[in-house]
């Protein structure tokens, strides 16, 4: 068992989102375990406290909070990476991963040995310590390696925890859906997919747990 | 290995192909049938908590599992064949339903000259004229033949739409060019959003015939004749890659399971991987599978019915040495042969005003097939012997996979704040009109085992050997050519010049229409099966789906495989088990 490390990042920046302990555990964080000074200490599944500060810098980078709207910090897109990682995606459970292994053209896709995991390990190692430095230098940093297979997945990523369902761990306080106007999975539209005609209709977003009144079961969850 | 009792039929697979065959079966003899699903049961009341963008749309948490069992690819014979590691270019299902469950619903009729290609290509044009590599068939099976059977799978499924042939006469707002329909769609279509109201608009002042998809999401409630009552689609904007949470969307869970639950002679056994058809003597003898367990067992079967996705079809048969592989340069053999998947070509248009895309249905949209098989074409002096359906579809855009598309140039980077601020700029603001053309059958597109990769059970993955050609390139010039025609009529900025000429690429999802391996035909010289989908060789072996389509149509392929289902299941329960021997 590996120790448990934790983030501490502030509570205002997760907003009414529930955020989901260690895979499987029904226990959840609230906003009332925030501490005295206005933190909360959120348990890590993959990353070091280190290599996830790392991590939030770049995708704070890569999707700032400017004036066009919040990033990725504010979604806590960090904490959707860790349990992805941590999960059957990063441990590449749903990946052919039988060899010989070899390299061929690029309509194959992607035929690498290294699963999410050692890809992040790496590819944050490499990274150095990148939450010091200051932006311009972090921008640097990330345009050089911009074609690597770890900032492909960084990017992908940060997208992802910007806008999935909360019980993932990101998009905080539905934050990203606000941001595009995405009302989350309501149960219809029948009334309305042949209104609004050239007008933007935005209902108020909802997470899945929100409209179906029972927490979801992300596949991060699974267990073996 | 532990024997089972012997049951009459056992059936391959428990999607829409296998539970059809099973309801048919069970409804009209009382023959005992048992179905054997490799995945896990499925039903409606799972798919409410399912509507998530990122286990199901993105990570394909419905489909089958790469892990344990893909196939290899290779553009041709001279090249390595490499693991499809992860889902790409389509998306085989498991599960009950299979990929049925998590298909969009179109349901179209093909055209009437599809299942005589050869023959109307040959009149067409001569047969000097045609490409040498060309593998296109004739099916030995025609329109006229199948139009009730199309009927009866609308019917099951209660198909929203609108006729545009009506035993001959053309209807305006219908498709004019579809082959004559003896009845009007079981319920109307669907309603229409913003960005098909406006393709509508366009494609008619360009004198275009425009018509709504006909589509297996219901438009209201609907009793089928089996006394199934589905509820009308919601438009939740969840639909491909996602079972419906309130079975509007016709899946083999709410329109077959619910009957086959009541059936006595009727058994379904999730779990159950099936390894191999044993057969002696030139009779299938029963299947062997391995269950979730690892405990190996033997089904003994009177009659089996090989009914799984097109992939393993013919995979299942060639590890059960069934049928002489097919041979590309010697030109022997069967099995694997006429191999396609679908021609697909996208012009991304930009609008002012936004489009409210989150709201959407599977098939939800409005179409042109005035450039559909070779209606459009005189002659081949173009190099074009065939095109495909022109399309704007509303299937409920999600946020992050419509996140990040802007014209091109509107950022120099895909990351950063400049690129964020376009992407919000143009978020809502875009649509895609789509051509789905159809994909001809070439001698060096086939499928066979591969010699180095193996599945979690040791056994050889499928491999495919399967590239584009001159043809595909100009249907998709071509079409491009329309599509943006259509887009300057809508008034729509969009991103202009000819479409890449790529090698077939495994990652970018096209479609999960893939064909043949197993296909039907006049004799066992130039096919697997019979009309009646039995086995050339093996009279008490059906093999049923698209694998048994010589060529693929423009059409999504899931209407025509129920049809012909029903053609077999009819030949099956009305002949062969009369006297169970070949039919033909």
């Amino acid at each position: 068992m590996r120790r448990r490390e934790f983030l501490i990042i502030p509570a205002a920046s997760l907003g009414g989102t529930l955020l989901y302990t260690l895979a499987g555990e029904p226990f959840r964080l609230q906003a009332q375990t925030a501490r005295k000074d206005g933190t909360v200490k959120v348990p890590l599944r993959f990353f070091t406290a280190q290599q996830a500060r790392a991590v939030a810098a770049a995708c704070e980078r890569i999707f700032p909070g400017d004036d066009a709207g919040p990033g990725a910090t504010e979604a806590a897109v960090v904490i959707f990476i860790d349990r992805q990682l941590a999960g059957p995606y990063g441990r590449d459970k749903y990946r052919y991963t039988r060899g010989p292994w070899v390299q061929s053209v690029p309509e194959h896709g992607y035929q690498g040995k290294e699963n999410p995991q050692e890809i992040y390990r790496q590819g944050i190692q490499d990274l150095g310590d990148f939450a010091s430095l200051p932006v311009d230098q972090q921008d640097q940093k990330l345009k050089a390696i911009e074609r690597t297979r770890f900032f492909q997945l960084l990017r992908t990523h940060t997208i992802e925890g910007m806008f999935s369902d909360p019980m993932h761990g990101g998009n905080a306080g539905l934050i990203g859906w606000q941001l595009v106007g995405f009302p989350g999975p309501q149960m219809s539209y029948r009334d309305e997919i042949d209104q609004h005609f050239g007008q933007p209709w935005r209902p108020k977003p909802a997470s899945l747990e929100q409209i179906t009144g029972r927490p979801g079961k992300p596949w991060e969850d699974e267990q073996g | 290995m532990t024997n089972l009792k012997p049951v009459d039929v056992a059936i391959i697979g428990g999607g829409w192909t296998g539970l059809l065959m099973a309801k048919e079966i069970t409804a009209r003899t009382s023959h005992s049938v048992a179905v054997f699903e490799r995945g896990v049961p499925r039903k409606t009341a799972d798919y409410a908590s399912t509507m998530d963008e990122l286990d199901y749309n993105i990570r394909l948490r419905m489909m089958q599992n790469t892990a344990e069992e893909t196939i290899t690819h290779r553009h041709s014979l001279k090249d390595l064949a490499v693991p499809v590691r992860q889902h790409g270019s389509f998306h085989p299902g498991t599960g009950v339903g299979g990929a049925g469950e998590h298909w969009g619903g179109a349901s179209f009729r093909f055209l009437p000259d599809l299942f005589t290609l050869r023959t109307h290509l040959i009149q067409k044009h001569g047969a000097a004229k045609l490409p040498e590599d060309l593998a296109v068939q004739d099916w030995g099976v025609t329109y006229d033949e199948l139009e009730p059977l199309y009927w009866k799978s609308e019917q099951l499924m209660g198909i929203s739409g609108k006729a545009g042939n009506l035993r001959g006469s053309k209807i305006d707002g219908g498709n004019v060019f579809e082959g004559p329909r003896q009845q009007e769609y079981p319920t109307p279509p669907l309603k229409r959003s913003y960005a098909s109201s406006m393709f509508e608009d366009a494609v008619r002042k360009l004198g275009y015939h425009p018509y709504p998809t006909p589509a297996a999401n219901l438009s209201e409630a609907y009793k089928n004749p089996d006394g199934i009552t589905r509820a009308g689609c919601a438009y939740c904007g969840h639909c491909q890659r996602y079972g419906c949470m309130i079975g509007a969307k016709a899946q083999p869970t709410n329109t077959l399971m619910p009957v086959l639950a009541k059936r006595v002679n009727f058994q379904l056994r999730t779990g159950s991987w099936v390894r191999r058809i044993v057969h002696k003597d030139g009779r299938a003898t029963g299947i062997q599978f391995t269950d979730s367990t690892g405990e190996e067992f033997f089904q003994p079967a009177a009659t089996v019915v090989l009914a799984s996705f097109t992939l393993n079809n013919t995979r299942l048969l060639a590890l059960s040495k069934i049928g002489t592989i097919y041979d590309p340069v010697a030109r022997k053999g069967t099995l694997g042969r006429n191999l396609t998947h679908q021609v697909g070509v996208g012009t991304r248009v930009f609008f002012e005003k936004p489009l409210n895309a989150f709201m959407g249905a599977g098939e939800l949209g409005t179409r042109i097939s005035d450039f559909d098989g070779d209606i459009a074409f005189t002659g081949s002096e173009n190099g074009l012997l065939r095109l495909g359906m022109i399309a704007v579809s509303s299937t409920g855009d999600s946020p992050i996979g419509s996140f990040g598309i802007m014209p091109r140039g509107a950022s120099k980077s895909n990351w950063g704040s400049d690129w964020k601020k376009a992407s919000l700029k143009w978020k809502d603001h875009s649509a895609g009109i789509g051509m789905s053309g159809e994909h001809l059958a070439y001698r060096q597109n086939y499928m066979d085992l591969d010699p180095t990769y193996t599945d979690k059970f040791g056994d050889p993955l499928l491999r495919f050997t399967l590239d584009w050609t001159e043809h595909e390139f100009k249907q998709r010039e071509f079409a491009a050519q329309i599509q943006a025609r259509i887009a300057r009529e809508m008034g729509a900025t969009f991103d202009a010049g000819p479409p890449a000429r790529a090698p077939y690429n495994v990652i970018n999802y096209q479609s999960t229409h893939i064909q043949g391996g197993a296909i039907m035909g006049s004799s066992p010289e130039n096919s697997v099966v019979n009309r009646y989908l039995q086995h050339w060789n093996i009279p008490n072996l059906f093999v049923i789906g698209a694998s048994a389509f010589p060529q693929n149509a423009a059409q999504n392929p899931t209407l025509t495989a129920m049809a012909l289902t029903y053609m077999s299941s009819d030949a099956v329960i009305g002949r062969y088990f009369k006297h169970p021997e070949q039919l033909i």
